[in-house]
């Protein structure tokens, strides 16, 4: 990895992914034996537009590696409300901390972020960008279930605004995975991403039902579609009907199907699939810890203690 | 080019950008910052027949040498324009433009919720794809009329 900044997936070569799973199933198996190792650093947290779990899940695998974490707090509350670019809250907070996670709502703020302080940056998400860290829990997931090679992947959604499925996308660039992606027209995959995914010779499709290609998949990755993506309601609710799933939906599918969602979810995964062995969302969500302490491990290493 | 179709005069010092897709002489301007404003002065002619191009606009810079990488980005809406560097009334240098690898702070981005429309102190930066440009902040690719992003602030 280039060992200084998280900013896209695109960045991501096999054996960096590799190297992090690797470190992350280490820390799964021993979590204890990491509690001390970076006890002098500090995870800045500055998150510009509203997060749980992504935040929570820093917050937690700093501390968890013996380290603490300083958050900005809410915008509401921040000096970004009086103005200031975020090249200059960036310049500030680099003198607090060891690495700052940032989430942001315009694309690109990672980038920028990290042209302006020596300290690693790592994306948390920029707009309809990027999330990478979410990525490679997502493939830590996917590898414990069903392994990386040899894989038909059907991811659904939101796919256009949808930062998780960008990511994700060019990640799995580095296996053999076939990519089906399952969208309404007006969501589809960005020019932007189609043009990494064929740079990088994917295998790919994109659909616009699910039925058809529900039955070869391995795994499947459902994603929010937004209220705000349409115009109005009853368009809205049209749409959104089509890519939700139950029970009954998974039936047409591989008895070992894994079901992922980057979460939140609305209502685009019915609650009566979580008690299925299909559900893996909540697994997912719970990989977030030794994934990012092994992310964490990587680009602080080397740090004096 | 014969007399005839010399349609200014000729100029002492300075460069002519020759062989300019026809229509694109204002832009070519824009993209080099020259407005007016800095008293050279500027002579262009546009939609004259060429061989080459059908149509050509020819823009011409008193005492002012123009670099390569200040033209090379003109490569973007005029691919073919030949530069023809004038000293004493006669073409002393005559270059090809380029195509550069990035373009830094000349076109703006067309997505609005790019970082680099958000008031931030720094300049857009472009790199070169397959027939078009790619914002290095957020990744979106302008393919057509690249003119229309030049930032003409
Ligand atoms: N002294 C000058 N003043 C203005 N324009 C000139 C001068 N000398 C040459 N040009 C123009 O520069 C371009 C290149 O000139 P030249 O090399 O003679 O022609 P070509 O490239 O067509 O063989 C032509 O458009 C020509 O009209
Ligand atoms: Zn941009």
């Amino acid at each position: 990895m280039r060992k200084e900044h998280l900013i896209t997936a695109t960045q991501l070569s096999r054996a960096d992914i590799e190297a992090v799973l690797d470190r992350a199933a280490e820390i799964d198996a021993d979590p204890s034996a990491w509690a001390e190792k970076y006890e002098t650093a500090v995870l800045a947290l500055c998150f510009f537009e509203p997060s749980t779990r992504t935040k929570m899940s820093f917050d937690t695998a700093m501390k968890r590696l013996g380290g603490t974490t300083t958050d900005m707090g809410g915008v509401e509350s921040s000096s970004v409300k009086k103005g200031e670019s975020l090249a200059d809250t960036m310049r500030v907070v680099e003198g607090y901390a060891d690495a700052i996670v940032l989430r942001h709502p315009s694309e690109g703020a990672a980038q920028l972020a990290s042209e302006f302080v020596d300290v690693p940056v790592i994306n948390a998400g920029d707009g309809a960008g990027q999330h990478p860290s979410q990525t490679l829990l997502d493939l830590y997931t996917i590898r414990e279930h069903t392994g990386l090679d040899d894989l038909s992947i059907g991811i659904m959604g939101d796919l256009k605004y949808g930062r998780t499925v960008h990511s994700l996308a060019n990640a799995l660039t580095n296996f053999d995975v076939r990519q089906h992606f399952i969208s309404p027209e007006s969501l589809r995959l960005p020019r932007s991403v189609r043009f990494d995914l064929h740079e990088s010779g994917a295998q790919l499709r994109e659909h616009t039902e699910l039925d058809s290609v529900l039955p070869e998949l391995d795994v499947l990755y459902v994603t929010r579609i937004q209220r705000e993506r349409f115009p109005d309601e009853s368009e809205y609710r049209a749409v959104a009907g089509e890519y939700r799933i139950d029970a009954k939906t998974l039936e047409d599918g591989k008895s070992d199907l894994a079901v992922m969602h980057p979460l939140p979810r609305v209502d685009e995964i019915a609650p009566d699939v979580d008690t299925l062995e299909q559900a893996q969302y909540f697994e997912q969500a719970h990989n977030g810890i030794p994934v990012r302490m092994a992310l964490l491990d990587e680009l602080l290493g080397g740090v004096p203690q | 080019m014969s007399d005839r179709e010399l349609r200014v005069s000729k100029i002492r010092n300075g460069t002519v950008i020759d062989h300019v897709s026809g229509g694109q002489a204002l832009n070519v301007l824009s993209i080099l910052g020259i407005d007016g404003s800095e008293g050279l002065g500027v002579s262009i002619v546009m939609n004259v027949p060429s061989a080459q191009l059908g149509k050509k606009d020819v823009v011409k810079v008193e005492d002012r040498e123009l670099s390569q990488s200040e033209v090379d980005v003109l490569s973007l809406i005029a691919p073919e324009a030949t530069i023809n560097i004038i000293r004493d009334y006669e073409v002393t240098k005559k270059t090809r433009v380029d195509q550069p690898e990035t373009v830094t702070g000349i076109l703006s981005c067309p997505n609005h919720n790019c970082i680099t429309n958000g008031g931030e102190p720094v300049e857009t930066k472009f790199s070169i794809v397959p027939d078009g440009v790619r914002c290095a902040y957020c990744g979106t690719i302008i393919r057509d009329s690249i003119a229309e992003h030049i930032d003409t602030e």
